[in-house]
């Protein structure tokens, strides 16, 4: 056996993945061992560092040295110059934004500075299919407490009074929801956790589970303790494979150990997982119509109350959280309420996952405490919009939130205050919007959106967004009429007020949040028949200023010769014939086509 | 795994695989500039990596550096432990590994027949 | 019963602790729209029209799912009520075809009464509505999913009432959808045509195959003979559809009635009801002392025979072979009726008036043809003659009674008992026990055969033996049964399975609305019927006496094999 003196990890998280670790990877095997290096070099695959932007990401350590972007050609490089000589590749380090500086550790980075990464403390630095990198960082410590130290009313009252609250989305004090389930009555119990993430531009969870599985399976079997749950589900979209995968290497591997199965550390307490995997309903994160999945039934929502704490699974009293929550489980038992209950603000405690999204420099995943402005979020952590463009909103909570204007970017980001400007924490997706979105576009999206993915059931739903959807349709075609917003409106009150599952009730958010601060741009697209942002083709016409130098190379990229024009002189669109397509404003030298 | 104790020792165990990652610990640097290597950087390398192992030494971390212009008297070899001085050894050869890793590594004593240098932060 | 006290609109009332706030707003005396809630199905809570106001709830809630509590706070008429429940219908109207003139269900549909009691005056949507092809391709329904508001009933009376899943909800957002699995259409899905879907249908969107124009033009062409036959059950229940109370006897009515509308001859299924004891009496008596196979099992609801065809085919050989009244009837018109009135058999078109969409498919059988033509021709429901009553301009209610023609419409108390749940199985024990016995009844009631119960027992002695015999009404009860019978675990005799609650006086093919009331009153009409027959055993009908001594011979006689007989096949279905 050799001394191992360098780890090489490669992020194998879907996003890099995605963006061709694995050729990475294989090409670092082949050139270690071209080089005689394999025995003392050691290539460890990692979950996810929430940098997707940069993707494929690489970490040398001892140096922690931080690579972005790194493809199989830069490989021979990287081995022959850093594993070799010892020399760090510098134009494959990350450069800020702003700065232009390089940056080689990963902690000097602007995206993780203002970050506090608890539930993502693992991801991206342990081998999520190795259970022993989990127990080096004290993994299953908290199990060990609780089960040898604390009673199940215990475990209650401390996830009480950390204060945390479902990371789902609606924000339910987590403790509460234990302790409905752990009075209930019942034979059999079980623990269910909602991994059923669905909400456009949301990926913490997937994250999660493909990055620290162990962190989420021992909040779960925490839970179970605490309940008297003996069985659980992680139900898990099936779009998420390696998710699967490494869950269940997890799960294999915990229960190899007897951290899962029978007399867990001797207690008597047994608990076991099992996954079902979800086709991919959005509404499936709907906790009743996820549990009538499970049952092999159609996932569709039912009534509450009952609650599932009370009916659950097959009738069962049932303890629902989200990935999230459970993840967030472990610490609070190892460092305790107190210390959890530090972070954040009065009524939100802890920290909250995002998935950063559309026109904003840093893509990928960041973790802050409850309280944080948005403005931190979006340019401290985000690195602000692309391409230096001016920033027009925020779409929080997604399909269910709202959105949230540049007026409002100081807002701490609690359960408490999104909800009072109309939006919603939700499950952590943040889509940033620039100067060209369409606001009214933006509500089409995602009212088009839960209309394809309402169950059905419910009228107001299934019927109501659709009728939005195209009044929404006709606005940003130019056929919006007066009484519209009205109608709008009026149908907005009326779904929230009638639908039965939180999806439906829900939907209308997006349109009325955008009518709140953005009203108008609803007004111009239906009395001016004028998209502001110019996104809404039907409503966004070219024409040629006096820049043009008569060049004709827009008359010759015109595919429906809509341009005319004597070389020299200046050109002209016949906006009657102009299919809007936006040649002419590629091809032109001089930027002399305007749209708008 | 039944006890506390059991996880408690496991912990430990997959650290120490994984320590190289965590800051700390006692370094040993290897010259690996042009120089270094024309002059048997490579050779000393692998005898120092096979030393470890030998030894089965835990926390140690092998590093490289570039040159730093006392290209004569490559192969150069620094070792830091924690709170001393970073020493310096000159034209080390594999043969002179087991010695600088079981005198200084090990014990904290320095092999002064090879120092070249000391540098105190 | 745990009471709790709850305020509904500032009236204060006790209620039972389980119920719902709808049935605790009905208590009060006020009524709600309601359009997915159906009394006799588990409540979804789906379609929103029902939504109320109960104070410290975030939104409305639905009154059908939502459960009472003490000291709860109902309002049903405030401003947001009223707004919610018009926006719901008016969405649903914007999604339903305008065509309410042409109808199945003009003046008979629930959405359009919600909608005209709403006041709806005008619908602001003008957008995409759904296109779905219909689904015509059995004899006895046709789905117009165009016209479903998705309520779901049908898709909960299949698999609560009936057990047989048929139906599910299909795609998503506004393409949802109510369809068999695959999308196939009824007529490849596992599907008995027992109609419960249609009966529980508050649009058009299920409905019975309507058979009224051919029946028309055979009554205008004067060169077919017409014959009618009336099954027991759409005597108690023909008078709902035509402006009369639950349960209304109207036999001599319906009688003018048709002869009114022009049938030639107007007979009674309960003739050949009796028939069927004949045969199936006697079939049972030969199973008893020949060791065939028990127990023997009824076979005149043809929903109970697809059912078995389809789910059980393992158990068909429990089947009686005897046919149905409706065919056997079928069998002798072209025959008997035909030789004896000379008439060509290829002149006659035999018509039924059935409760059950069923018979219509049962009629189709290939196999239905033992006269050497199709047997029957055509099958009405009570429903469609309703119809053709009320099209023909006829006062029902002020109709004198008539009589049935002879011979065909001669028949006893044991015949209209068929109607009824438990009824085929009373008939049969009346005539099993004279039959073996030689000595005459005490009682002719069998009360414990009748009832509402799922499933009933009884044991009946028969001289020495003691008769074990069993009773089930809805498939899902039979279900039952049919399992302890493939796990053995069923020492019966004799079974009677009717697919419908409460038997044929429940039929999908009867007027809508039936409830557990309206069925009881139908069962209490009927057993009405038979007390006031002079005769109530079928061995005593003259004209079933004459028929065998002039023509077919004895029970299970060569003749009866041919034509009264029949066998049975797995159907291969979904």
């Amino acid at each position: 056996m050799q001394h191992i003196r360098a780890h090489v990890l490669i992020c194998a998280g879907t996003g890099c993945t995605a963006s061709g670790a694995k050729r990475v990877e294989a090409a670092l095997q082949e050139e270690l061992a071209k080089k005689g290096l394999d025995k003392e070099i050691k290539i460890v695959e990692t979950g996810c560092h929430g940098f997707c932007e940069a993707g494929p990401l690489v970490i040398v350590y001892p140096e922690g040295t931080f690579y972005v972007r790194v493809q199989e050609e830069d490989v021979p490089e990287l081995v022959e110059s850093h594993l070799y000589k010892g020399r760090i590749v510098e134009r494959l380090l990350y450069k800020e934004p702003v700065t232009h500086e390089s940056v080689p550790n990963y902690n000097d980075l602007s995206f993780y500075k203002k970050q506090q990464r608890m539930v993502l403390a693992n991801c991206g630095h342990i081998n999520p299919e190795v259970i022993g990198d989990y127990i080096a960082s004290g993994g299953y410590e908290a199990l060990a407490k609780a089960l040898t130290g604390m009673s199940p009313t215990e475990v209650v009252a401390e996830v009480k009074k950390s204060g945390l609250r479902g990371r789902g989305g609606g924000g339910f004090p987590t403790g509460m929801k234990w302790g409905f389930t752990q009075n209930a009555v019942g034979d059999k119990k079980y623990v269910v956790c909602n991994a059923d993430e669905g909400d456009p531009g949301a990926f913490m969870d997937r994250s999660v589970l493909e990055g620290d599985p162990h962190r989420v399976i021992e909040g779960m079997a925490i839970c179970g303790y605490a309940i008297g749950a003996d069985e659980g589900y992680l139900y898990v979209r099936a779009e998420y494979p390696l998710a699967i995968k490494r869950l269940r290497i997890a799960i294999d591997q915990a229960e190899e150990m007897g951290l899962l199965g029978e007399n867990i550390f001797g207690s008597g307490f047994n608990f076991r997982l099992k996954i079902k995997e979800g086709a991919g309903a959005f509404v499936c994160g709907e906790e009743t119509a996820l549990l009538a999945s499970i049952e092999g039934k159609r996932g569709m929502p039912r009534p509450r109350p009952p609650f599932p704490a009370i009916s659950g699974l097959w009738g069962k009293p049932t303890n629902i959280n989200n990935v999230e929550t459970f993840a967030n489980i472990p610490q609070i038992i190892n460092k305790g309420s107190a210390w959890y209950a530090s972070i954040g603000t009065e009524k939100s405690k802890g920290t909250k996952v995002f998935a950063l999204t559309g026109r904003i420099n840093h893509t990928g995943l960041a973790e802050v405490p409850m309280g944080i402005s948005m403005r931190e979020i979006i340019f401290d952590i985000g690195g602000g919009i692309i391409g230096g463009k001016k920033f027009k909103a925020v779409q929080i909570g997604g399909p269910s939130g709202g959105c949230l204007p540049e007026q409002l970017l100081d807002l701490p980001v609690d359960y408490d205050s999104l909800i009072q400007v109309g939006a919603m924490m939700g499950s952590g997706g943040l889509v940033v919007m620039d100067e060209t979105t369409c606001m009214v576009d933006l509500a089409k999206f995602f009212l088009a959106f839960t209309q394809a993915e309402s169950c059905g059931k419910c009228t107001p739903c299934r019927e109501g967004t659709k009728r939005m959807l195209e009044i929404l349709n006709r606005i940003t075609e130019g056929n919006g009429k007066e009484g519209d917003i009205e109608l709008l409106e009026e149908m907005s009150r009326n779904i929230k007020n009638t639908a039965l599952c939180g999806l439906g009730q829900t939907a209308p958010n997006p349109v009325l949040s955008t009518l709140r601060y953005f009203r108008n741009e609803y007004e111009a697209h239906i009395t001016e028949k004028r998209c502001p942002a110019g996104a809404c083709s039907a409503l966004t016409g070219y024409s040629i200023t006096e820049l043009c130098k008569g060049c004709g190379l827009c008359k010759k990229s015109c595919p429906v010769e809509a341009i005319s024009g004597e070389i020299k002189g200046r050109h002209n669109i016949n906006s009657e014939a102009c299919i809007k397509c936006g040649a002419c404003i590629a091809k032109c030298p001089f930027k002399a086509i305007i749209k708008g | 795994m039944k006890t506390i104790e059991d996880l408690k020792r496991m912990r430990e165990q997959f650290q120490a695989e994984n320590s190289l990652r965590q800051a700390g610990g006692i370094q040993v640097i290897v010259g690996m500039g042009t120089c270094g290597i024309a002059a048997g950087a490579r050779e000393v390398m692998t005898s120092i990596l096979d030393e470890i192992a030998k030894r089965k030494l835990q926390n140690v971390i092998v590093r490289q550096t570039g040159c730093i212009g006392m290209c004569e008297q490559e192969v150069l070899v620094d070792v830091v432990r924690p709170g001393e001085p970073r020493i310096t050894y000159g034209k080390v050869t594999a043969d002179d590994v087991s010695q600088i890793i079981g005198e200084h590594v090990v014990n904290g004593r320095i092999v002064e027949k090879l120092v070249v240098g000391k540098i105190t932060d | 019963m745990e009471m709790v006290n709850v305020t509904i609109d500032g009236q204060q009332l006790e209620v039972p602790k389980t119920a719902t706030v709808l049935e605790a707003v009905q208590r009060a005396g006020i009524k709600i729209p309601t359009l997915c809630y159906h009394p006799e199905l588990r409540p979804e809570g789906a379609c929103r029209v029902c939504m109320v106001e109960v104070e410290g709830a975030r939104s409305l809630v639905a009154s059908c799912v939502y459960p009472v509590s003490d000291g709860i706070v109902v309002r049903t008429n405030t401003a947001a009520v009223r707004e919610a429940r018009r926006m719901v219908v008016e969405l649903l109207l914007a999604n339903h075809p305008p065509d309410c003139f042409t109808c199945a269900r003009n003046l008979n549909c629930e959405l359009q009464t919600i909608a005209a009691d709403l006041g709806l005056r005008k619908v602001r949507f003008e957008g995409e509505r759904k296109s779905i092809p219909i689904d015509a391709n059995n004899p006895s329904l046709v789905r117009d999913q165009e016209k479903c508001i998705l309520c779901g009933r049908c898709i909960r009376a299949c698999s609560e009432r009936q057990g047989v899943n048929v139906y599910s909800f299909v795609h998503r957002g506004f393409n949802t959808n109510v369809a068999p699995a695959f999308e196939t259409g009824l007529d490849e899905a596992p599907c008995t045509f027992c109609g419960q879907c249609a009966a529980v249908c508050p649009t058009a969107a299920i409905v019975e195959k309507d058979d009224t124009a051919a029946v028309w033009r055979a009554i205008s062409d004067p060169t077919k003979h017409v014959v009618v036959q009336t099954a027991p059950a759409v005597r108690v229940a023909l008078g709902e559809a035509l402006g009369m109370g639950p349960g209304s006897i109207v036999t001599g009515k319906m009688v003018a009635a048709l002869r009114d509308l022009g049938f030639d001859r107007v007979f009674d299924t309960d003739f050949s009801a009796d028939l069927t004891i004949m045969e199936e009496g006697h079939e049972f008596i030969g199973r008893l002392s020949n060791g065939g196979k028990l127990p023997m099992i009824t076979s005149c609801s043809p929903g109970w025979v697809n059912f078995i065809e389809i789910m059980y085919p393992d158990l068909l050989d429990h089947l009686s072979t005897a046919k149905s009244p409706q065919q056997m009837f079928g069998a002798l018109v072209k025959t008997y009726y035909a030789e004896k009135s000379g008439i060509n058999p290829k002149d006659i078109v035999s018509v039924s008036v059935m409760p059950c969409t069923a018979k219509k498919a049962e009629a189709a059988r290939e196999e239905m043809n033992s006269s050497g033509y199709q047997d029957v021709d055509y099958v009405l429901t009570t429903r469609e003659l309703a119809r053709m009553i009320k099209a023909a301009g006829i006062d029902f209610s002020k109709l004198a009674a008539e009589q049935f023609d002879a011979p065909l419409g001669i028949s006893t108390g044991a015949a209209v008992i068929f109607g009824a749940t438990g009824g085929v199985m009373e008939a049969a024990l009346r005539t099993v026990a004279e039959v073996v016995t030689g000595k005459e009844l005490e009682s002719l009631d069998f009360h414990a055969v009748r009832g509402l119960t799922g499933v009933r027992e009884a044991e009946v002695p028969v001289g020495d033996l003691k008769v074990k015999v069993a009773v089930a009404h809805t498939l899902a009860n039979a279900r039952k049964l049919l399992d302890r019978i493939r796990n053995g675990q069923a020492d019966y005799h004799f079974i009677e399975i009717m697919a419908c609650p409460g038997g044929c006086i429940g039929g999908g093919g009867q007027p809508y609305s039936t409830s557990c009331d309206i069925r009881q009153k139908r069962i209490d009409s009927i057993y009405e019927c038979d007390q006031c027959s002079s005769l109530r055993k079928s061995h005593e009908n003259p004209a079933i006496k004459e028929l065998y001594e002039t023509w077919l011979g004895k029970p299970l006689g060569e003749k009866s094999h041919h034509l009264l007989h029949t066998h049975y096949h797995q159907q291969k279905r979904g």
